[in-house]
């Protein structure tokens, strides 16, 4: 390309390897220690605090059905192991078949919204309503309708996943550049080609935003639904787990029921997360390294 | 009209549904294989003709006419017309050769038939060795190359460009008029030159027309005979350019006069 202008020679400095004036080397030291603290800081942050825990514990003389120590916790967690696996086997199958047709249809509603203003308003508002009433609220209902359980609390997480990724979705099939748009009709594309080459990509990391809130969502429906359906005396999730340690004042089990939960939250976070850095990582704005 | 016109506008008219009168009885002929400069103040309804030329806007009154093109029903003509944006307008997501090969893709040519026009179109503008890349990886005038060779690619016997070099700075800006001069030597295109620059048009075109707006009008139709190729400085410097510059400043001073009751 065209070369820049070059400004007069001035006194020039002997040539060196990269000399980096000091304001330079302090951006690119902090840099670096903020690559390093990104992983340390939260592994000292949780070491210090279950610490400052179990002190509490001691400290206060706090009996182990009130708070338990961590490593009662931990025992717990071993002890109970087999049965604990077992229901976060079937709380993540929730989650993930949720999270699944949550997916398919948020994304089907949004292109079939798409192709038409008059579908989207007739059915948008239903699609607040289903988000805006709580789930807890018509959780029973539902159960009282459907006779199988799983069906049930599948309908319960897929109500609170779904309408992330259907907003966001079709926010981001609209937001396709306008001139491209045009240049698609004039090059004669269909309305396939048009959602296929254009749309889709355009509304991508729309998507992928709405898939990281709904994800953390589906976890959050399924365990709210396994409660409802819990307190009803069916179940076998985790959520069921700690209705009936708290029944059995087994508190250790309770918090360790807990931890598996928050734990399995901050993996789908971290996948979708990975996801999005996936797919956007070559050409989004959001997933490119700032230089400066 | 002679059997060299490509197209034909007569009384056009636009009139937008909230009242706007963006043209009115906007006649001209565009010669084949003409450089044609769209000159006009803010307004005044250059990107809309050229959306109606293009296809992507329909008119309110008026006619426009392909004499020499068998047309559709739509009447739209059986060549190729291509489009380059004041933006590049790229596929964010797609490689540059991606981004090129699109057009040749709506038609359903398969990647290894569109090689060779891709790779042909990239050359032309010299990205040959970017093909892989992304738009986020070049600068802002290799992105206006890519958006050039999308609209090579398909050998259009009309190119329409709006505002095309706008963004860019002087000296790029310069490069990209010689080469595009250069193109359209070659491939024997009809282009149309959308622009606000006396200069820059007084520079590429052999015919520029001025317009003014609301409602927006052909007034002046100036012909810039200086002979081709008109490569660099010495055509900046010389007297005919400047004459030519002068003249069309004159018509875009009276066309801002005459429409000027904004
Ligand atoms: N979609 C639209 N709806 C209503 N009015 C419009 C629309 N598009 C353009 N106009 C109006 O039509 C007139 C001509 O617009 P146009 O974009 O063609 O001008 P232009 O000559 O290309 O201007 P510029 O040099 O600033 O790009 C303007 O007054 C504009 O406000
Ligand atoms: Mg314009």
């Amino acid at each position: 390309m065209v070369e820049p202008v070059t400004p007069a020679p001035a006194p020039a400095p002997a040539p060196a390897p990269i000399i980096l004036d000091p304001v330079e080397m302090r951006k690119a030291r902090q840099a670096r220690n903020e690559r390093i603290g990104a992983w340390v800081l939260p592994i000292i942050v949780v070491v210090l605090s279950i610490l400052a825990w179990d002190r509490f514990v001691v400290v206060n003389d706090i009996p182990h059905y009130i708070i338990p120590r961590p490593g009662r916790v931990l025992q717990a967690l071993v002890e109970s192991w087999d049965i604990l696996m077992a229901s976060l086997g079937a709380t993540l199958i929730l989650t993930f078949s949720a999270l699944s047709i949550a997916i398919v249809g948020g994304v089907g509603l949004a292109i079939l919204f798409a192709q038409s203003k008059w579908i989207e308003m007739s059915f948008y508002p239903y699609a607040v309503i289903l988000q805006v009433t709580p789930i807890i609220a018509v959780a029973p209902l539902i159960f009282i309708w459907v006779d199988s359980t799983f069906v049930g609390l599948l309908i319960c997480a897929w109500i609170v996943a779904f309408f992330p990724i259907l907003s966001n979705t079709t926010l981001g099939l609209q937001s396709a550049d306008h001139n491209l748009v045009d240049m698609m009709k004039l090059y004669g594309a269909t309305r396939w080609q048009t959602l296929r080459f254009l749309r889709l990509p355009s509304a991508l990391p729309y998507f992928l935003g709405g898939l990281k809130i709904a994800g953390g969502l589906s976890l959050i429906g399924a365990i709210v639904a396994e409660f409802v359906a819990g307190t009803g005396g069916a179940g076998s999730g985790l959520a069921f787990r700690i209705l009936e340690a708290s029944y059995r004042l087994n508190i250790p089990r309770m918090f360790a029921a807990i931890l598996l939960i928050s734990f399995t939250g901050i993996l789908i976070f971290m996948f979708m997360t990975f996801l999005s850095w996936l797919f956007l990582h070559k050409w989004h704005e959001s997933a490119i390294k700032r230089e400066s | 009209m002679s059997d060299q016109t490509l197209l034909s506008l007569t009384q056009v008219g636009k009139t937008f549904s909230n009242g706007t009168v963006a043209l009115q009885g906007m006649s001209m002929d565009i010669a084949q294989g003409s450089f044609v400069s769209l000159l006009g103040p803010s307004g005044c309804g250059k990107s809309t003709a050229l959306k109606i030329i293009a296809g992507l806007g329909n008119m309110t009154t008026g006619t426009l006419n392909w004499p020499n093109a068998k047309v559709d029903r739509m009447g739209r003509p059986d060549h190729e017309i291509s489009f380059v944006f004041q933006e590049p307008t790229l596929m964010l997501w797609a490689t540059v050769f991606d981004n090129v090969w699109l057009p040749l893709r709506l038609k359903g040519i398969k990647k290894k038939a569109a090689l060779t026009a891709v790779n042909e179109a990239l050359e032309m503008v010299g990205l040959a060795a970017f093909s892989g890349s992304y738009p986020r990886e070049l600068s802002g005038g290799m992105k206006m190359r890519v958006s050039i060779a999308r609209a090579l690619v398909t050998r259009p016997k009309l190119l329409l460009m709006d505002e095309p070099f706008a963004a860019l700075d002087e000296i790029t800006r310069s490069k990209l008029n010689d080469d595009l001069l250069t193109l359209w030597q070659q491939l024997n295109w009809t282009v149309i030159f959308v622009t606000h620059s006396v200069f820059e048009s007084a520079y590429l075109s052999n015919r520029i027309v001025v317009m003014a707006s609301r409602p927006g009008r052909v007034v002046a139709d100036i012909n810039v005979d200086a002979p081709y190729p008109r490569r660099g400085d010495d055509f900046r410097n010389s007297a005919e350019y400047n004459a030519y510059c002068s003249q069309t400043s004159l018509a875009l001073h009276a066309a801002m006069q005459a429409g000027d009751h904004l």
